[in-house]
């Protein structure tokens, strides 16, 4: 029989309005991490940011590709407190968006290298970005940390699931 | 527990206009559909084809567009349109005989009671020095639909060739 390979670790859906979600206590199981998440924020100028095991040192970078509906555009940031999703200007407070982020050999004892995506279309308006982020520690991940930039908190029916992959 | 499950596939022995999943069970967290796909209009480089959700055919979709097609990035928008879509390559002579575009559609929540925000990821490779002749799609799409998804129909920019194959997987 195969070995299983995509494992539902945790998922958490929001019945009030919260300013941060974390995964904590992740065991070193699997092969990599995927993080999804279906989010609305309770303020539109808000950027969606994750930091893991609690780390708030300037230990992140990242580099984006964005796409507003009208031009492409490429940053970084670098030396950051946290991997930002995106640098969108505004967000929906009512329409949700969905987010990806796979973390590639979250376990090992190298700098840890994620792959996140950003898809807010609001009928009109919004943005599409690739981001990919590094996160300067040979530790393993162990916490993951989902925040919003600013004051605003995450809105009541966010949902944000952690799954493992485990190498075939 | 495994969680990422076939729930259905098709790969065409015969060329095939649409491809249609339903009777998708709402007991998945996301859904996940993988595409391999080309078609056989020979006036097409790269073409569209449409998807909708539960038949429906309002207009009720929308697409934040960011293309690479080799010589430079764009981006685009499509809203309160009547259908989704992704990019795959046709059979123009342009494009080399065998190449199948790849698209990825995840779906997440796909049972919320909400508006449902997915990603496209569609790429078409040609060996080909021509701006255009190759892509790669990285889109925000919207469902303004509170309804969980239980259906998800496929329609080809004209025909999809004989090989084309879909997976579409709960996880």
């Amino acid at each position: 029989m195969p070995t299983a390979t995509y494992d539902k670790i945790a998922t958490t859906t929001l019945s009030s309005a919260n300013a941060t979600i974390t995964f904590s206590s992740i065991a070193a199981s699997w092969t990599d991490l995927r993080l999804v998440f279906v989010v609305s924020s309770t303020s539109t100028a808000t950027n969606f940011q994750v930091q893991f095991n609690s780390d708030t040192a300037a230990n992140y970078s990242s580099t984006y590709l964005n796409g507003n509906g009208t031009a492409a555009s490429s940053g970084k940031n670098t030396s950051a407190t946290n991997i930002q999703f995106t640098d969108v200007t505004a967000t929906s407070t009512t329409v949700p968006q969905m987010y990806t982020m796979d973390i590639f050999s979250y376990a090992g004892s190298t700098y840890k290298t994620a792959l996140g995506t950003s898809s807010q279309d609001y009928n009109g308006s919004g943005s599409s970005a690739s981001i990919v982020g590094l996160w300067r520690s040979t530790s393993a991940i162990t916490s993951i940390t989902l925040k919003t930039s600013g004051a605003p908190t995450f809105s009541i029916g966010t949902t944000a699931t952690l799954y493992g992959i485990l190498k075939a | 527990m495994a969680t990422y499950t076939l729930i259905s596939s098709n790969v065409l022995s015969s060329s095939a206009a649409s491809v249609t999943f339903s009777s998708i069970p709402s007991t998945y967290t996301d859904l996940v559909l993988r595409i391999s796909a080309r078609d056989t209009n020979t006036g097409a480089i790269i073409g569209s084809a449409t998807f909708t959700f539960n038949g429906s055919s309002g207009s009720l979709y929308s697409i934040t567009k960011l293309i690479g097609d080799g010589s430079a990035a764009s981006s685009s928008r499509r809203s309160s349109i009547t259908s989704d879509e992704f990019y795959y390559p046709g059979a123009n002579a342009g494009m080399s005989t065998n190449t199948f575009g790849s698209a990825e559609i995840y779906i997440p929540s796909y049972t919320a009671s909400q508006n449902k925000p997915f990603s496209t990821f569609a790429v078409t490779e040609n060996n080909s020095t021509t701006a255009g002749n190759s892509e790669i799609d990285a889109w925000a799409n919207l469902y303004r639909d509170t309804a969980a998804i239980s259906s998800i129909a496929i329609n080809a920019y004209v025909t999809f060739a004989i090989g084309s194959s879909f997976y579409l997987y709960g996880i």
